[in-house]
């Protein structure tokens, strides 16, 4: 593959909004309203759990689009 | 191609010219009208036609009543009053869900049930099928022994292990009093608050871990022997063995193990209700035992439908990151 080729295919999408990144960010809040959802130590943690779950899920089918 | 001297491009020949003589005369057996309208469409047209009645049953069965309980989570609905004006009550289900201490118990209870069968079918599946894996003699009969208790219906593994369980002539309660010598009377492994949770952990260990074991197997036996021969070459250790090779090739399959059976768990219902029925109190009542109280004893549709969808949304980003992991496997 020439130069030429490599940067023409490079993309102006930012490197933070790049999907790798963002999917593991996703999946970690996912996680972490997963983990609140079942504690047994304190009512408002189980409280913010479902915003918690919605919004990490809500992220992963956005950022699951994202460019690599 | 008839210059070809080999007898497989003659054959081949034949087949294709078979092949068009049966297009052409289905070409000429379809009515004239319909042939035209067919040739009109592109092939684009066609696959949405192909695929159109799996959309239309998709969205009938699945969608349809998914958004239809999504709509009815923010309203007061109960299915036993349906000539009742409907109100909508806006985010009044959810927030009485995720400030409610009963709820909250129930899903610390499916979280002990989740956590202990998940961690006992790992290690128990896995350990079976590295022994399996060893190929000895008569290892393709103990396979199929061992896959038994997956083949049964939780219907009747449930009424089974009930008398299993029994305290004056279950065969389990007399099998741990002669070990320990408690007396089986004493044994109450359904009615007890401390054994009841233990009990269905049990039951679903004993029928699950074949299922966790067929996975790692599977995994087991991907992992291509040269990879051994070189570790031997260099000296390696039975132990290091699996420490370096075998656990973190069999890895990605032991974590879809894990997240299969997870989801499953997670919405247990049919061994929790035959077993105890969420009893005794609430000990075993998991969330679907009670979204299935709220929904059809309390008849409070409305908030059952929110619980239903707080369910859907925590199985959902489960099964996301299940997705995630089966493409890393995948991609390996």
């Amino acid at each position: 593959m020439s130069a030429a080729t490599a940067k023409k295919r490079r993309s102006n999408w930012p490197v933070w909004l790049r999907r790798g990144l963002l999917e593991n960010i996703a999946t970690a809040i996912i996680g972490t309203g997963f983990l609140m959802l079942f504690q047994p130590f304190a009512l408002t943690l189980y409280t913010w759990s479902f915003v918690t779950m919605l919004f990490g899920t809500a992220m992963f089918i956005v950022v699951s689009k994202f460019p690599e | 191609m008839q210059d070809l001297p080999s007898g497989k491009s003659v054959v081949t020949d034949t087949t294709t010219s078979i092949l068009d003589r049966a297009a052409e005369a289905a070409v000429r057996a379809t009515p004239g009208t319909l042939a035209r309208r067919i040739r009109g469409l592109s092939d684009r047209m066609v696959a949405w036609i192909f695929i159109a009645p799996t959309i239309v049953l998709l969205l009938a069965i699945n969608i349809f009543p998914l958004i239809w309980a999504i709509q009815l989570s923010f309203t007061n609905y109960r299915a036993n009053r349906p000539n009742e004006p409907i109100k909508n009550i806006g985010l009044s289900n959810y927030s009485r869900i995720l400030t409610d201490t009963d709820t909250w118990i129930a899903m610390q209870a499916t979280a002990h049930f989740v956590f202990w069968t998940i961690l006992l079918q790992t290690l128990i599946g896995f350990t079976l099928a590295y022994l399996i894996d060893r190929k000895f003699r008569g290892h393709a009969f103990w396979t199929t022994i061992i896959l038994v208790p997956m083949m049964l219906s939780p219907a009747v593994v449930g009424n089974f292990w009930r008398f299993l369980y029994e305290p004056q002539i279950g065969l389990f309660t007399y099998i741990i009093s002669f070990f320990t010598g408690i007396p089986p009377t004493d044994i109450l492994m359904l009615s007890s608050v401390k054994l009841a949770p233990w009990a269905i952990i049990i039951v679903d260990t004993w029928m699950w871990t074949p299922y966790v074991m067929l996975i790692c197997l599977a995994g087991l036996r991907s992992i291509p022997d040269y990879i051994y021969e070189a570790a031997e070459v260099d000296r390696a250790s039975n132990w290091r063995q699996f420490w370096s090779i075998t656990l973190p090739m069999a890895l990605p399959f032991i974590m879809l193990a894990v997240l299969f059976r997870g989801i499953e768990n997670f919405k247990m219902f049919d061994m929790v209700n035959l077993l105890t029925g969420g009893g005794p109190g609430s000990t075993t009542e998991v969330a679907s035992i009670t979204l299935k109280r709220e929904a059809f004893e309390k008849w409070r549709t409305g908030f059952s439908s929110a619980f239903a969808i707080i369910l859907f949304v925590a199985v959902f980003g489960l099964a996301n990151i299940y997705v995630k992991v089966l493409n890393r496997v995948k991609s390996r």
